[in-house]
């Protein structure tokens, strides 16, 4: 019964989202309201279907209802209970469910937003966001329906995959589709500036908000995403290149590059068209992104299961991305800009940089990703590009970004005077420079790392000047230093949560220079009660537990470890063995600090405990790309609070 | 091409990665070329579910088609378990030999499995997972095409279907031993 209920809410919530689409766009082109009512309408009856079909699907979880093939694949009768509610997204159809549920979401909101204040723009918003929601329904209706029966029913499922029994499996999915489907509303406004021919700044201002949240939640998806990597999988890194990775990350880098150059148009009328441009890629990138998890056409650790998904999502790209870029090139005559670059030394040609720099990066990132099929295509060999080609190309344009996260916020605009070069550079310069200096008679030897962290030093100097010479100003109006502070951050929120969001940034550069710079690993075979030493740790081993979990068979091992500076503690890596999986799993122990963690990953071992082969790393600043999130996180909300407004 | 319809460039400019993505399709990511094919086939001797002993050295001279599966691996594992025993019926006179090979799983479902499908030809599981090792197996079903030298000819990854095993099992049969 639930899961004819649940396919036909999936059917109903389709037919209502195509009517609402086209209600929304004749209503609009016709300028008959009444449609538009109805199609508002619509909006809120595909939320209320989609919700339905969620609240069906957890059911069909907690009842461990085997005749649904997605619960049969996704749960057995050991998966924990938390692990069954978060089942719901862990494979293909179950994930298109979410996704769909925060898009309609979304509408939801800009219904009940603009519904008033947007009359012109509004339907056409409503109209885009609600044919995106329909080729996502189409998709849950035809090549991936999760409610699915399956005959016979199996007296036991498969299990949810043991990777995702983590707590990041809860954070990370949402974080990650709030912030792909958060781009969804700019990019329909934008749209819809192109429709109604209203491609000013109107569709920039009312999305500002809506863009920092999306970025934010991308932000945060692609930082949870690198905290669950290394504490699950047990290779001790944050962040690999991996396809998938880069395929969240590439709408990331287009979104900042998004997020900085509509200040430009806000202030100075240019770049409408690229403006556009970046929207339509971010959104056809974040389609992307989808298309190749679930495409299968690229292998990695997170693709998901094959089937004709991938199909569906190339033509809904292809129908998108030719959509887009057609009324784009239709309304080419209204996309001129009112004024010129007046000089190269000005905050507008930092930000240029700064999105011909992030534009790069993203290209090079979809370069090495498509670049095994262009081999294959072309030459017929199977490649595959890795850590090494990215690392060589990003690090540069990294490195210039962070230098012009520094110049841009504090150059003037139009045309620097060396007056206001020397006031706003010359001390932060000098601090970076000596900084350089300092570290490398300590004896920090790595360049790249010198250049980089030299360059956090100046960008913060950026930032410290700016705000301690306006903080000082509001101070000769009377006002105390806390008052001052707070004064700024209220008032200025927009200026002041950016550079939050910048500190954040350079705290995660900082951790990502030294986690790759510094850390120190080591692989050794030891005897029960035998121990061994990296980098100040005396580590023994003191022996295995076997145990027998609700869903697996597990492997404990014992660790005692030390180091002259903090007390003696345990540490207990294990080894987990799921009936469904070929390997096990390493589950990592570890000790997190400010400076160091230390990492221990249970490798082989002998049945009757005598040894165990134990990979110990020592990483050290990873701590400080999970801080710099906190901050991100910050200086986000900061961004996206209302303007304060003068008491009139 | 006048000023104006230049600018139809710009949504066109889209097409040739959409062409790409599209050839992708015809691509595996998981084919990867084994290092095993055209290499004498590791040997290995398994008792059977029936209690027999089966050894690939004893069957020197035929076409082998070793199958690893598991009860677990729906739906490749239950979409391939018919085109198997068509084919090992249908070939099995022509001095071809099917092989199951039960792989990470547990007595009982794997023994239903094979009730369920009525699979005649000898199957075994794998209890030290010793074979699926040699053999590079990195997740059922994959299946290895064995000819009568015993090198291994041809991997197959994913459900076998009624095509590629007539296909294969044809190929190796031609040969001359």
């Amino acid at each position: 019964m639930i899961p004819e209920l649940g396919y036909a809410a999936t059917v109903a919530a389709l037919a209502l989202a195509l009517f609402g689409c086209i209600a929304a766009a004749v209503g609009a082109s016709t300028e008959r309201h009444a449609l538009v009512v109805s199609s508002e309408r619509a909006a809120i009856g595909v939320w209320l279907l989609v919700t339905a079909c969620m609240l069906l699907l957890v059911y069909a979880f907690l009842t461990f209802d085997f005749s649904v093939r997605y619960v049969a694949s996704n749960t057995n009768r050991g998966t924990p209970f938390y692990y069954r509610i978060t089942a719901l997204w862990g494979s293909l159809e179950g994930s298109i469910i979410l996704w769909t549920w925060m898009l309609s979401l979304y509408t939801l909101i800009v219904v009940g937003q603009y519904r008033r204040r947007q009359p012109k723009f509004y339907p056409w918003v409503l109209a885009v966001m609600l044919a995106v929601a329909g080729f996502f329904l189409l998709v849950m209706t035809i090549p991936a329906p999760p409610f699915d029966r399956l005959t016979p029913v199996p007296a036991d499922g498969r299990g949810l995959n043991p990777l995702l029994e983590d707590s990041g499996m809860i954070t990370h999915p949402v974080a990650l589709y709030l912030g792909f489907t958060g781009f969804t509303v700019p990019f329909a406004f934008a749209m819809a500036a192109l429709i109604i021919g209203r491609t000013g700044d109107e569709w920039i201002t009312i999305t500002r908000r809506w863009t920092i949240v999306a970025w934010y939640f991308l932000s945060l998806g692609l930082l949870i995403g690198g905290w669950w990597s290394y504490h699950v999988l047990g290779w001790g890194g944050y962040w690999a290149w991996d396809p998938v990775e880069n395929a969240a990350f590439m709408p990331w880098l287009t979104g900042t590059a998004f997020l900085h150059s509509v200040m430009i148009q806000e202030r100075r009328h240019m770049l409408k068209l690229w403006n556009l441009t970046l929207i339509i890629l971010t959104f056809g990138l974040t389609l992307f992104g989808t298309f190749l998890t679930r495409s299968g056409i690229i292998g990695s650790v997170h693709a998901f299961t094959q089937g004709s998904v991938g199909q569906f999502f190339l033509g809904f790209l292809a129908l998108g991305m030719l959509g887009a870029f057609s009324l784009l090139a239709w309304r080419l005559d209204r996309l001129r800009a009112h004024s010129e670059l007046d000089s190269v030394l000005s905050r507008e040609s930092a930000f240029l940089l700064n999105n011909l720099f992030l534009v790069a990066a993203a290209f090079t990132v979809f370069f090495g990703t498509v670049f095994p099929l262009i081999s294959e295509a072309v030459k017929g060999v199977k490649v595959s590009v890795g850590a090494p080609f990215f690392n060589l190309v990003n690090i540069p344009i990294f490195l210039s970004l962070l230098f012009l996260m520094g110049i841009g916020p504090a150059i003037a605009w139009r045309r620097a005077s060396a007056e206001n070069l020397k006031r706003n550079f010359l001390m932060p310069v000098a601090a970076g420079v000596v900084a350089a200096a300092v570290l490398r008679l300590l004896g920090v030897a790595n360049t790249v790392v010198l250049v980089c962290l030299a360059l956090v030093v100046f960008v913060t100097g950026t930032i410290v000047l700016d705000f301690y010479r306006a903080s000082r100003a509001r101070r000769r109006t009377g006002d105390s230093w806390l008052e001052a502070t707070w004064g700024l951050l209220h008032r200025q929120n927009r200026r002041y949560g950016g550079f939050v969001i910048h500190l954040g940034i350079l705290v995660i550069a900082v951790g990502v220079a030294g986690s790759q710079a510094w850390s120190v690993q080591t692989e050794t075979s030891l005897e029960r009660g035998q121990s061994m030493e990296l980098a100040g740790y005396h580590i023994r081993f003191d022996g295995l537990e076997p145990s027998d979990e609700s869903n697996h068979f597990k492997v404990t091992g014992a660790f005692t470890v030390s180091n002259g500076r903090r007390a003696s503690a345990m540490l207990y890596p294990a080894k987990k063995f799921y009936p469904q999986e070929q390997t096990p799993i390493a589950a990592v122990d570890y000790r997190l600090g400010l400076i160091e963690d230390l990492y221990l990953v249970l490798g082989d071992f002998a049945q009757d405990g005598s040894h165990a082969t134990i990979k110990v790393q020592v990483n050290r600043m990873v701590s400080w790309l999970w801080i710099g999130g906190l901050i991100l996180t910050l200086g986000a909300a900061l961004a996206i609070l209302p303007e304060w407004k003068k008491p009139a | 091409m006048s000023a104006r319809g230049l600018r139809w460039i710009i949504p066109l400019a889209v097409v040739p990665v959409l062409i790409l993505l599209g050839y992708a399709f015809k691509l595996n990511p998981r084919e990867v070329p084994s290092p095993l094919i055209g290499k004498p086939a590791t040997k290995f001797s398994l008792k059977t579910f029936d209690g027999n002993q089966i050894s690939l050295e004893g069957l020197r001279g035929k076409v082998v088609l070793v199958n690893f599966w598991a009860s677990w691996c729906y739906p490749a594992c239950y979409e391939e378990a018919p085109a198997l025993e068509r084919g090992w019926q249908a070939f099995k006179d022509r001095g071809l030999v099917v092989i199951g090979i039960n792989i990470q799983d547990k007595d009982e479902p794997a023994r239903k499995f094979l009730t369920e499908f009525g699979h005649s030809f000898p199957n075994a599981p794998d209890p030290a997972g010793r074979v699926s090792v040699d053999y590079g197996v990195y997740g059922v079903p994959e299946t290895f095409f064995i000819d009568r030298a015993g090198n291994v000819r041809y991997k197959h990854v994913g459900a076998v279907t009624d095509a590629i095993f007539k296909e294969q099992a044809e190929r190796l049969l031609g040969e001359r031993s």
